[in-house]
């Protein structure tokens, strides 16, 4: 799950880590009023779960009561366009004030976990404000890696070296040491998956500070945190993909046209990219559980008729211990429920398969039955063109 | 021969009274695996599917001399499952459940590279010797005793791979679903090297997915180390970065782990990999056909 930069920032504070001093505002009059406890210099923030939002226009520099105003007015309601956004965007309905601190120096510090050694891993790197994929792929000898061993926990010793290795002046030594030390320990704390500070600034007068924050955390513990768990904003997520998470369906949004139900994640991978191969394009990732139930089944056609690129529908369900006939009744007693009015391409496969396809083919449905999931997905790419 | 799991293997199952976990005993008994009884706490003394039930994985080992254990357990709880097995020395420890935070799993991770015990899974559909016996909730049915070695981080995939080798006449000495998470006990390494040392395995069937390096870990392993030939295929192709795909460890995070590195890791180590999901099992035959051919 993602949250807001300003949401990240309450966080860092509780955990004891500098943030600089602002607010959030969803109106203008607000704005106004946290700008002039700011001094009016300061600068606006559009909270939007994408990066790339300075060069989208969604951070602004105020020096005067004035600019606060108009940017206010500019930033809250504007669709922002990034590269992580896709061209549809984002609706900004809030926007973090702060006040603006001058910046010495900008850093990266960041934390997650690496699966090869099974380690949170705190990766550091004086090339600040840069993403660090990009610093890893052009210079990784700036990247400062510290692995955590788990049952061990983090040690002093492990910041001291992050810190001496990144050159900071010896007065903030202590201040950083407990910056990270302190990030740690809300990563482990609230079961991050990723916790970024990009940039860390020291400022001129000598202080560390997280200016940005993206905190991740892993969907499988929020079970344990029902304070993240309120800091969901299905506004930034896909309405289809809220709707689909509701029913307990692994459904994400894609731009083709072929939408697709699946049983099993790796098979639902696994048939999109044989709609690929096959040359259309799948509209969507949607697994419908191993067992693929009645209700999933009937959930997945709801969905997946709501999108309204979907021109035609793949089925590919690998019947095991759920017998195909059983499943093939399911379809059925689902596509009519859902009043199915697209082409709808099935493939079913393993046990009483035979009997699952005369079900099929007998119904008042007009499924098209394909043996094969090659012939599958060259039948549904014919229906799309 | 097979790899982990054969017919005498003597297997508890933690979370045995719950309804995966009474469904899929059942279906685990019919095929064959002795299965000597189950823990669930609290039920200690009673009796299910005609097996003992136990307070603890240390009763239940002691009184069953049981080597496995095959966990139902729910998420919350099964870090603390498969824990317990280690502390009880389990050899073989097959963990189904789903949606273990990862944190818990280091844990475990960390704490089984100290110990003489195997994990399988956690988020898998666990591991068959086909004639012999299965540990997890896959289609029996479907599998054949054979000569190929199947390991994947999925499930139904897996079953579609089986189900192909199958109807090909071509049989299986182990299949094991290594798990979909992020951290995970065995990995694709581990179960590489068991299939090259097992007289039974004549070919290995790789299904990775996107998310992770462990296919590209595994390229090398194989270049160096195996001489059996090795026919593989990864899902998601066709997937969107930063995206998590139904398993919690299918993602492409910061433009790592996509399908088009691993494949071209995979080819340049020498692997034959598929493009089509639908075409492993007569890839299978052929490399068979070629092996052939040569001897």
């Amino acid at each position: 799950m993602k949250v807001h930069e300003y949401q990240a920032k309450n966080l860092l504070k509780e955990f004891g880590i500098p943030v600089p001093a602002g607010e959030v505002a969803e109106t203008t009059e607000k704005s106004i009023e946290i700008g002039d406890n700011l001094g009016n210099v300061c600068v606006l923030k559009a909270q939007v779960h994408a990066g790339g939002r300075g060069k989208a226009g969604g951070i602004k520099l105020a020096k005067t009561k004035e600019d606060v105003k108009k940017f206010a007015n500019e930033l809250i309601g504007m669709k922002l366009v990034s590269k992580q956004t896709g061209t549809e965007g984002k609706i900004v309905k809030k926007i973090l004030i702060e006040e603006i601190k001058e910046i010495e120096k900008e850093l990266y510090l960041g934390i997650v976990i690496d699966r090869s050694s099974a380690c949170p891993v705190i990766m550091a790197s004086s090339a600040g404000g840069m993403e660090i994929e990009e610093v890893a792929a052009k210079t990784p000898e700036l990247i400062i890696k510290e692995y955590i061993n788990p049952m061990i926990g983090f040690k002093p010793f492990q910041a001291r070296n992050i810190v001496t290795k990144l050159n900071l002046p010896k007065e903030v030594h202590k201040e950083a040491m407990s910056f990270i030390a302190n990030l740690y320990n809300l990563f482990i704390s609230k079961d991050c998956s990723l916790a970024e500070i990009n940039p860390l600034v020291l400022t001129k007068d000598n202080h560390i500070l997280a200016l940005d924050a993206k905190l991740n955390f892993d969907d499988s513990a929020l079970h344990r945190h029902k304070d993240i768990q309120a800091l969901r904003d299905t506004d930034e997520e896909d309405p289809l993909e809220v709707e689909a998470s509701k029913y307990s369906l692994n459904y994400i949004k894609l731009d083709g046209n072929v939408g697709c139900m699946v049983n099993g994640a790796g098979l639902a991978m696994a048939t999109m990219d044989i709609i690929k191969l096959a040359g259309s394009s799948p509209a969507n990732f949607l697994d419908v559980g191993g067992g693929a139930t009645v209700e999933g089944i009937e959930n997945a056609f709801n969905i997946l008729l709501k999108d309204k690129n979907v021109r035609a529908v793949l089925i590919n369900i690998f019947g095991g211990i759920l017998r195909c006939d059983n499943l093939a009744k399911g379809v059925v007693e689902a596509a009519e429920k859902s009043q199915v009015n697209l082409p709808v391409i099935i493939r079913l496969e393993g046990t009483n398969v035979e009997e699952g396809k005369n079900i099929l083919k007998n119904s008042n449905l007009k499924f098209s039955v394909a043996d094969t999931m090659a012939e599958a997905a060259t039948m549904v790419t014919q229906a799309v063109s | 021969m097979s790899i982990f799991l054969n017919k005498d293997t003597r297997v508890i199952v933690q979370g045995f009274t719950g309804k995966e976990g009474t469904f899929h005993s059942t279906q685990c008994i019919d095929y064959g695996t002795k299965i000597a009884g189950g823990v669930v706490p609290g039920k200690s003394g009673m009796s299910h599917l005609d097996l003992p039930v136990f307070n603890t994985v240390k009763e239940a080992k002691e009184a069953t001399q049981a080597s496995a254990s095959l966990i139902f357990v729910p998420p919350a709880f099964a870090a603390d499952a498969i824990i317990e097995s280690i502390y009880s020395e389990i050899e073989l420890i097959v963990c189904i459940s789903e949606g273990i935070p990862a944190l818990d799993m280091l844990k475990v991770k960390h704490l089984l590279n100290q110990s003489t015990s195997r994990l399988i899974g956690p988020n898998c559909p666990g591991i068959i010797s086909p004639g012999k016996a299965k540990m997890g909730i896959m289609p029996a049915h479907i599998h054949k005793e054979g000569i190929a070695g199947v390991v994947s981080r999925s499930g139904t995939l897996t079953y579609e791979v089986v189900y192909q080798l199958t109807k090909l006449g071509i049989g299986q000495s182990s299949c094991v679903g290594i798990g979909g998470d992020s951290i995970i006990g065995t990995n694709f390494i581990d179960c590489i090297k068991a299939f090259e040392a097992d007289p039974q395995t004549e070919i290995i069937c790789m299904i990775g997915e996107i998310g992770g390096t462990a296919e590209e870990e595994a390229a090398e392993y194989i270049k160096a180390n195996v001489k059996k030939p090795v026919v593989c295929f990864i899902a998601g192709q066709t997937a969107p970065p930063g995206r998590r795909m139904g398993h919690a460890g299918a993602i492409i995070s910061g433009g790592k782990g996509t399908a088009k590195d691993k494949m071209a890791a995979l080819v340049a180590a020498g692997i034959t990999v598929c493009n089509s999901p639908a075409i492993i099992g007569e890839t299978a035959a052929s490399l068979l056909k070629a092996k052939a051919g040569k001897v």
